[in-house]
């Protein structure tokens, strides 16, 4: 017979010493995992960032048929009646080497699951090379498109949308580049690779963002 | 609702999504400017019915049965009414079968506000005394009993203790129909379609045995 009230044992408890001397345990609703909090402040903290940059866009694409009826979009090059031009076809191509890299990327997480070092730090250099591809030809992209980011609000929010994300492209690629030397250093097994599970989560969230920037800025 | 991008392989699915959420949307625009924002809306709208009709949480891990040497086990859900006559006589009457190991779990009830804000501490003490005043009058009768405080939810709090305890069967205490929040939000029967095991449902009228403790009781933000 033995009747006692306790805490949950997954609260953290005082390990030792006087009650006192520590502060109140922390307990938390288990309904709110701070896990999930955190990635859905990652991620709302994502979406209000790359919000305002197409807010700017689509306020821009608004105002621009408001002050001058009829003019198509991209806008005219001022002074002319040529429309800024925008490198889409590049841009596609683009596209398909950053969804091929998270496949390659899907593909390296799995063979860690499975065990398969040679097809992880495959995955992992060619996602690598793949995503440094992209950067560099969004990179001669900027160097050959014929306007600067102070030409117009059109250049600034397009420079601004697609720079945003390239900055997004670098931050992943570094991750990358860390995981990949992780790879080859044997860190990952099927047991453990959350560090790859981490950064296989971010370089699909930066797939997902870069459709959404090539249809809206690209395509539409 | 689930994280659309738990896992690296949910991720790696959420790129196709939108590839092909896009791509209609790419081609209904190509074809008419309108059409385009049609395929968008009625695109967003199932989105939006998906996460609305398939947003129920992963499924409890529930834990191998708990028959064994130590007898049966129950899990008792209860609050305000853990205190209540007739949850000890349920008790009883079920440990007079024979062993029974008994997890009470009093759910930490307070206001949406202070659950928001985390302002739980006033709740978890109310809910620790009540629950130490119940497993002394369980004490009292010889039924072995330990207890937790869970969370507000108490669909929440079962499954939460199911993780760590297996019982053979579920036991909620409420206020009787009328004056239960939890009747009123259709606890009982969430409970019944959501878990797999038996559940004995016990209604406590604490006004019938005790006005002054019915009282107290009424206090709280949500009467269980």
């Amino acid at each position: 017979m033995s009747a006692h009230a306790e805490t949950n044992p997954s609260y953290p408890q005082p390990h030792h010493g006087n009650a006192n001397e520590h502060p109140p345990p922390i307990h938390y609703s288990s309904r709110i995992n701070p896990v999930i909090v955190g990635i859905f402040l990652f991620i709302g903290s994502e979406i209000m960032l790359f919000g305002s940059f197409f807010t700017v866009y689509f306020f821009d694409r608004v105002v621009n048929g408001h002050v001058h009826p009829g003019s198509p979009w991209p806008p005219y090059i001022p002074g002319t009646h040529t429309q800024y031009e925008r490198p889409w076809f590049l841009a596609l191509i683009n596209t398909c080497i950053l969804v091929t890299s998270s496949f390659s990327m899907h593909w390296a997480t799995t063979s860690a699951k499975r065990g398969n070092r040679a097809g992880l730090c495959s995955g992992m250099v060619l996602t690598l090379l793949l995503g440094t591809t992209f950067l560099l030809t969004q990179v001669i992209e900027y160097h050959r498109i014929g306007f600067n980011t102070s030409d117009t609000a059109f250049a600034g929010t397009f420079f601004g949308l697609t720079g945003l994300h390239a900055v997004h492209v670098f931050i992943g690629l570094t991750i990358l580049l860390a995981m990949t030397v992780r790879s080859f250093r044997g860190h990952f097994s099927p047991e453990k690779h959350h560090g790859l599970e981490v950064g296989g989560i971010y370089w699909h969230f930066v797939d997902v963002m870069w459709i959404v920037v090539y249809v809206t800025v690209y395509l539409l | 609702m689930r994280n659309p991008i738990r896992s690296e392989q949910a991720a790696f699915r959420l790129v196709w999504l939108t590839i092909g959420y896009f791509a209609l949307i790419v081609i209904g625009a190509a074809i008419d400017r309108w059409l385009g924002l049609a395929v968008f809306i009625l695109e967003t709208a199932a989105v939006a019915w998906w996460f609305t009709t398939h947003s129920d949480r992963e499924p409890p891990v529930m834990q191998s049965s708990g028959q064994g040497p130590a007898g049966r086990r129950l899990l008792v859900i209860a609050n305000e009414t853990v205190t209540g006559r007739e949850l000890l006589a349920e008790l009883r009457r079920q440990a007079g079968v024979g062993p029974t190991e008994v997890l009470v779990v009093s759910p930490a009830l307070n206001s949406p506000l202070k659950h928001w804000v985390s302002d739980e501490d006033d709740a978890r003490a109310r809910a620790t005394e009540r629950l130490e005043v119940s497993l002394a009058g369980m004490r009292a009768i010889g039924i072995e009993a330990r207890g937790e405080i869970g969370d507000g939810d108490p669909l929440q709090a079962i499954e939460d203790a199911l993780r760590t305890f297996a019982p053979d069967e579920l036991v909620i205490s409420t206020h009787p129909e009328g004056r239960s929040n939890w009747l009123e939000r259709g606890v009982v029967s969430g409970v019944r379609e959501r878990f797999a095991l038996p559940v004995t449902h016990v209604v406590v009228d604490l006004a019938a045995a005790d006005p002054v403790a019915a009282a107290s009781a009424a206090e709280p933000d949500q009467p269980a």
